[in-house]
């Protein structure tokens, strides 16, 4: 099998496209993600037991099953059920909901490498729940979160290719398409490989940048 | 005597089912200054926690400046304290640490005006203006804009007293503030607190190891052993004239580690 030039530069914009909504549910993915792994970090720590067991359970259900399979129930189970979403907010919800679960233990780390005489100290200084939150906590929490957060949206990245199983047209889609329709493999799926390599070894680099700057949150 | 600043009645303490005060009574006069001392694991740190209402209280009653502080009055009945309660009463008193648990994120002016700023809304110009005046008094006027990380324990702890000072309690609280501290570095801080003692008619309550500093430092000397009080007195009669034998074999372990009393 040769490799064609011609053929490779005609399906890059078709390619291109899909890339472009590959980027597009890891973005809104990791939104969904960010939000709603503080809502479980947080409901964990309610001092309602029902709560926080609850949200615990919710979390390891959600963990102890595979992506894919959640992803088929979000899009083609809850319609039958009386909820029929598009493909890419099906795709968006289930991978967000999915890393929100880890997203919920970097939080969770995050806040407990404060130490507890920092609690001590706002309170002995009279602020208020809120106040300490944002003036002594969070700042303290967040920067050694950032390197952990950034590793999973990487992860995320790299398996939004299970959302063409939903028949979202990511790149991993649009290659499928093309190769089936010209019956060559080599050139789209080539071209697949090299943009998620170009976008992690970019990553990679950022990563390792982040780590240098705000350290490691040790899981 | 005056309505006293502090009054503990019948306080009790347990951690699980775990007793640590079983009954506590003592009054502090204003402006008195309080030695707290005993064996390690007597509760002299859960008195001051309490005290900050960093740690409940499983029974009796304090009252601070004649006002309940775990309790409160609703609709003519007195029932337990919200948080809106405690966060008012929190402004009679201040405390200082033994690891000083400065905030590291922010510099030593911040440190100091942070909560001037959030809880009595000071404006940035007059909480600067107190906090240097304060960093003076201590002795670090020109490390207003250094990071806690570049100081010494000694001076991280003269940091956290201005801290303490800038909201101006009445009642100050010291546990154990020169213990974690470099043997060279105890006697910076410990100046502090005697100028502040000589200088102010602020309540203090100090918790301490350091008999000579406790000597000097209290108006009354009050020797716990497991929650209770078994002796108190003027430093004096304590520490050359105890009567009790607890107090005697404690101080016998103490001057036998090489302190001076
Ligand atoms: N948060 C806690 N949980 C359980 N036990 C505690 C806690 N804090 C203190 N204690 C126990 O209470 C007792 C008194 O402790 P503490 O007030 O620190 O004594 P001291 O300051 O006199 O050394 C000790 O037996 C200690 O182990
Ligand atoms: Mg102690």
């Amino acid at each position: 099998m040769e490799w064609d030039w011609d053929f490779a530069w005609s399906i890059m914009p078709t390619l291109l496209a899909g890339f472009r909504i590959t980027l597009i549910a890891t973005f809104l993915g990791a939104i969904v993600a960010a939000v709603l792994g503080l809502v479980f970090a947080i409901l964990r720590r309610s001092s309602n037991r029902w709560l926080s067991r609850g949200t615990s359970f919710v979390v390891e259900f959600i963990r102890g099953t595979p992506l894919l399979v959640q992803l088929y129930f979000i899009f083609y189970v809850l319609p039958d059920l009386g909820l029929r979403l598009p493909a890419l907010m099906a795709g968006v919800i289930g991978m967000g909901l999915h890393y929100a679960t880890y997203a919920a233990e970097v939080y969770r780390g995050g806040i407990e490498s404060v130490p507890r005489g920092q609690w001590e100290a706002a309170r002995a200084t009279n602020l208020t729940t809120r106040q300490t939150w944002l003036h002594v906590i969070l700042p303290q929490a967040v920067p050694p979160m950032i390197p952990a957060m950034a590793n999973y949206l990487l992860a995320m990245f790299k398996e939004t290719p299970l959302l063409s199983a939903i028949t979202v047209l990511e790149l991993m889609n649009q290659a499928k398409s093309v190769a089936n329709s010209s019956y060559r493999y080599v050139e789209p799926m080539t071209l697949v490989g090299v943009m998620f390599l170009i976008v992690s070894l970019l990553s990679v680099i950022a990563l390792r940048w982040l780590e240098r700057r705000y350290g490691r949150v040790s899981q | 005597m005056d309505q006293p600043i502090i009054r503990i009645q019948n306080l009790q303490k347990s951690f699980g089912t775990l007793t640590v005060i079983d009954g506590l009574n003592f009054d502090v006069a204003k402006g008195e200054k309080l030695a707290l001392i005993g064996p390690s694991g007597s509760g002299k740190t859960t008195i001051l926690r309490i005290l900050m209402t960093l740690e409940g209280i499983s029974g009796g009653r304090i009252e601070i400046c004649g006002e309940p502080l775990y309790h409160m009055q609703r609709n003519g009945a007195e029932v337990p304290a919200d948080e809106a309660h405690l966060h008012r009463m929190r402004r009679y008193i201040g405390m200082v640490f033994q690891h000083f648990n400065l905030f590291p994120h922010k510099s030593v002016l911040q440190n100091i005006t942070l909560a001037p700023m959030l809880t009595k809304g000071e404006t940035r110009a007059a909480a600067d203006k107190r906090a240097r005046e304060l960093l003076d008094m201590v002795g670090l006027a020109d490390k207003a804009g250094y990071m806690p990380s570049q100081l010494s324990g000694g001076q991280k702890q003269r940091v956290a007293i201005a801290r303490a000072l800038a909201l101006q309690p009445q009642i100050m609280l010291f546990d154990e503030v020169t213990s974690a501290l470099d043997p060279e570095l105890v006697e910076e801080v410990l100046e502090v607190m005697k100028r502040l003692a000589a200088e102010t008619d602020m309540t203090m309550l100090l918790v301490t190891h350091e008999m000579g500093f406790a000597h000097d430092f209290a108006d009354r000397v009050l020797f716990f052993d497991r929650g209770r009080i078994v002796e108190q007195g003027p430093p004096k009669q304590i520490f050359t004239a105890p009567a009790e034998d607890r107090t005697k074999s404690f101080l016998r372990k103490i001057i036998a580690a090489g302190q001076r009393v």
